[in-house]
């Protein structure tokens, strides 16, 4: 993965998250966990096939990726992925410092930015302005960060993030699209569901 | 720990005990003056994964991670750090049902000298109380092992957090140099 200074996101084609969520579950053949933000981040995560080892995080804005952390601290034989926006990621940015200290090799973190608070109006994130969210990354110590041109470089990327180990935080910038759909609603089911699929329960 | 040394072993050394002895493995902190003893006996344990984080919420987040993943863990904070968490135990936690073990150092009480330290620490059991989480206040030493070791029991049997309020009546608290 590059070293170089963060390229900024304006050199990034604008993508689409629904399509992007496809080509990286579709990568997934070890039962790797993946933990989705809340909104839209779960509902195209839940739209492209429910795998056992899906959390779909339904309210705690901005804790998917300590939600993966911890994961990842209990299972580091399996991958953990997280799955955030930009908005949700801007209130909690102090995770990304506590992941550069803990270095889990286990981890991945990727982050939609459309630059909006999608679902509740579109109204503007400090992403679409000023705040370029791999250099905040490398900031807090996680050099393995980088934006994914365009799609093929994010297959490369989320590929070479599974390969090599992290932790790695992939940014893509997107669409102003909403989700494809809606997660079921029932978070005992969820968490049921997966500690099943991890192994935790029979 | 048997029973006597219990009653000898300072407070966080009892807890610390009744921790391993539950295999609560993670403990993620957000610092705290009154807890340094006990933060620092678990870094020097290699039973324990402990290590600080920016913010509660995000200790949260990792105690619910973790005990998805099979790892019991407990998290530690004071009691402003607890006023930030409700949205993440509310959202998270209770619907989830998740056992996360919440030890708060209570400070705002008991000769507290931070007026803001006091009013923050007025919201924390009327929250405690309307999500209806388990939650005691400890304040004898003779008591501590046994209210920790079975409530952490019960906190894993039914599948829900639990508070431990640690009084400065057991902690000594933070003291104010008039």
């Amino acid at each position: 993965m590059t070293q170089n200074p963060a390229p900024g996101a304006h050199n990034a084609k604008v993508m689409n998250r629904f399509e992007l969520t496809k080509r990286l579950v579709a990568q997934l053949k070890h039962e790797e966990a993946v933990i989705g933000g809340i909104g839209n981040s779960n509902f195209d995560l839940w739209m492209s096939g429910q795998r056992p080892q899906n959390f779909y995080m339904l309210g705690s804005m901005g804790l998917a990726i300590p939600i993966a952390l911890g994961v990842a601290i209990a299972q580091p034989q399996r991958h953990v992925v997280a799955l955030e926006g930009d908005g949700s990621l801007l209130m909690q940015l102090g995770c990304l410092a506590t992941v550069a200290v803990r270095k889990p090799r286990n981890l991945t973190m990727v982050v939609w930015d459309n630059g909006m608070y999608q679902i509740t109006g579109g109204q503007p994130t400090a992403s679409a302005a000023v705040t370029d969210i791999v250099t905040v990354a490398r900031g807090c110590g996680l050099p393995n960060s980088a934006w994914a041109a365009d799609e093929d470089e994010f297959d490369r990327l989320f590929a070479a993030a599974l390969r090599d180990g992290g932790p790695t935080l992939i940014a893509a910038r997107i669409d102003d699209k909403p989700g494809t759909g809606a997660t079921d609603r029932d978070p005992v089911q969820i968490r049921e569901r997966f500690m099943k699929g991890l192994g935790v329960r029979k | 720990m048997t029973d006597t040394q219990a009653q000898t072993a300072p407070w966080h050394r009892v807890v610390l005990d009744t921790l391993k002895k539950n295999d609560v493995r993670l403990v993620p902190y957000v610092p705290d003056r009154v807890f340094t003893p006990l933060i620092d006996a678990l870094h020097a344990d290699d039973f324990f994964t402990t290590f600080p984080c920016t913010r509660e919420e995000e200790a949260i987040g990792i105690v619910t991670g973790a005990w998805m993943g099979g790892l019991r863990a407990a998290v530690l904070m004071q009691t402003s750090g607890f006023a930030t968490i409700p949205n993440a135990v509310a959202s998270l936690v209770c619907p989830s049902q998740i056992p996360a073990l919440i030890f708060v150092s209570e400070r705002g009480t008991l000769g507290e000298f931070n007026l803001g330290q006091a009013m923050v620490c007025r919201t924390m059991r009327p929250v405690l109380d309307a999500l209806g989480i388990e939650t005691h206040t400890i304040t004898r030493h003779d008591e501590l092992a046994f209210i920790v070791d079975r409530s952490i029991k019960q906190a894993v049997a039914t599948q829900a957090p639990v508070t431990f309020i640690l009084s400065p009546l057991l902690t000594g608290g933070k003291v104010f140099a008039a």
